[in-house]
């Protein structure tokens, strides 16, 4: 399958990528990784008439921790996160999460940007994202803002980002009591259901508690009834089994597909919050 | 059309192409590198993973152009001086095909594999094909092959330069 034809430039900075992106006034599009954008492409879904590529901004792929808070780039790829030491110990959370996107190939390309921007409901780093409470940096011709996770996603395929806004990356503070469990589509990998929780825990009680849920519906949302539940308890099975047991009990209109059922998808919600809780719990 | 530049198999490949020429395409009709093979074109298969800059990639979700500058590996550049590389050898001993239609995929995500898993379980080899196919063979003897190689080891090669660059921490966020 051959894209409609394109124009193709190579972006050097951030901000040489937002002047190419305003200068094209609305006709370019940025491509990272290229994974959720080439294939669209080739199904000529998506038809931009000229490509900024910005996925050798080396300055945008860095993974690191800065005033005791961690910051990953936009275009770090998903092999990167999954593997980067410095998250396995402070957000292990994040970490699961990216090594279970898709497989060894579309996590050697696809970035955390691009998956954040593109916004699928079934992507896996959305769930993770509003768990660890994460800021979204973004940067346009006006300058920089900054989104938290919380009321980034607002649709399908819908976030709070400006078509001349670029992600330069996401900040958050560590959260090593932190896991993501899914239940993923078995051709793709995409999830199903997929749950991130991170848990903040003093002296056996869980002082608060954050649940990201993603796949059931249009976009990520918190489990907020759940993150209740567990504030102020103990951190043992028996409260993490209550606490899970109606997850997703406020969650309207759930997506339903080839794949799951809305029923099908209603009742993995615990199962998988549960385990994710659980997976939490064996770090604390 | 953009000039690019891709050193495919230790050669620098110099061509003028269209931006919307997949990376694929590039290595098969205009190298005629057929080892390549398009399978699905829709990302899922894996028959057409090549090595980027030594990282497995689907060629069918890559622009040539988005490659240009980087080091492609396809299965035609891992043999060296007429022996066969490691994982080769293991799909040749150990029965790894039949229609041989995802072979050079597979062996070439095995690579990807075997380099950040070196002793790999029989799990982590199963999670390191997960993005390629096999219509064939049932995987058993796949997984073997991948055995084989793993316990002759891969050939030692020159260490490629780490890409992880040491720029301003705090470019993610603009320092604030
Ligand atoms: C076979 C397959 C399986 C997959 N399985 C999964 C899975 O299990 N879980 C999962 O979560 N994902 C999965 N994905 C999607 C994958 O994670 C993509 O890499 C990701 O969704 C997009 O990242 P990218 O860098 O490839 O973005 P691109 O495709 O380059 O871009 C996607 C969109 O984001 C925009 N964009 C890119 N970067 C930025 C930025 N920094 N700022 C603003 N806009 C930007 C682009 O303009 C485009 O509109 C799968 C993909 C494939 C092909
Ligand atoms: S042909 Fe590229 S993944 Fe199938
Ligand atoms: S050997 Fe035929 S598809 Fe794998």
């Amino acid at each position: 399958m051959i894209s409609s034809s394109f124009d193709y430039a190579r972006a050097t900075s951030l901000d040489d990528a937002i002047k190419r992106l305003g200068a094209a006034g609305g006709a370019a599009k940025l491509v990272a990784g290229g994974h959720s954008l080439v294939p669209l492409m080739k199904l000529r879904l998506s038809e931009p008439q000229a490509l900024i590529d910005i996925a050798r901004i080396k300055a945008l792929s860095n993974i690191s921790e800065l005033d005791g808070h961690i910051e990953i780039g936009a275009t770090a790829v998903h092999h990167a996160v999954a593997t980067s030491k410095l998250l396995r110990r402070q957000c292990p959370g994040v970490a699961d999460a990216a090594g279970e996107i898709g497989d060894p190939q579309v996590r050697n390309r696809g970035t955390l940007g691009g998956s954040l921007a593109h916004a699928d409901p079934a992507a896996d780093y959305p769930a993770v994202m509003l768990a660890v409470d994460a800021e979204i940096h973004l940067k346009g011709p006006k300058g920089w803002r900054m989104v938290r996770a919380d009321g980034f996603f607002q649709g399908l395929f819908t976030v709070d980002l400006a078509p001349d806004e670029i992600i330069a990356g996401v900040r958050f503070a560590p959260a090593p009591v932190s896991a993501y469990a899914k239940l993923r589509q078995r051709a793709s990998h995409y999830a199903i259901v997929g749950v991130a929780a991170a848990l903040q825990v003093n002296d056996g009680t869980i002082q608060s508690a954050r649940v990201g849920l993603t796949g059931a519906g249009a976009h990520a949302v918190r489990l907020s009834s759940v993150e209740r539940a567990l504030a102020g308890q103990p951190l043992t099975d028996a409260v993490i089994a209550s606490a899970a047991g109606h997850a997703g009990a406020e969650v309207t209109h759930l997506n339903a597909d080839i794949h799951a059922s809305e029923d099908y998808r209603r009742a993995m919600i615990p199962v998988f919050t549960r385990r994710a809780l659980e997976g939490a719990m064996r770090r604390a | 059309m953009p000039q690019i530049s891709i050193t495919v198999n230790g050669k620098v490949r110099k061509a003028r192409v269209e931006p919307r020429l997949l990376l694929v395409h590039f290595l098969r009709e205009q190298l005629l590198l057929t080892g390549t093979h398009v399978g699905c074109d829709t990302s899922q298969c894996g028959a057409c993973t090549v090595l980027i800059d030594g990282r497995s990639a689907k060629s069918c979700t890559i622009f040539a152009v988005q490659a240009s500058g980087s080091k492609v590996t396809t299965i035609e550049g891992l043999a060296t001086d007429g022996a066969l590389h490691p994982l080769q050898e293991g799909f040749w001993e150990e029965h790894g095909l039949q229609c041989g239609y995802c072979t050079p995929g597979m062996i070439l995500s095995a690579v990807n594999l075997l380099k950040d898993t070196p002793r790999p379980t029989e799990r982590q080899i199963r999670e390191g094909i997960a993005g390629n196919f096999c219509r064939c063979t049932g995987y058993q003897h796949i997984v073997n092959a991948i055995q084989h190689a793993a316990k002759k080891g891969l050939p030692k090669r020159a260490k490629r330069a780490r890409r992880t660059p040491k720029a301003a921490a705090s470019a993610a966020t603009g320092g604030r």
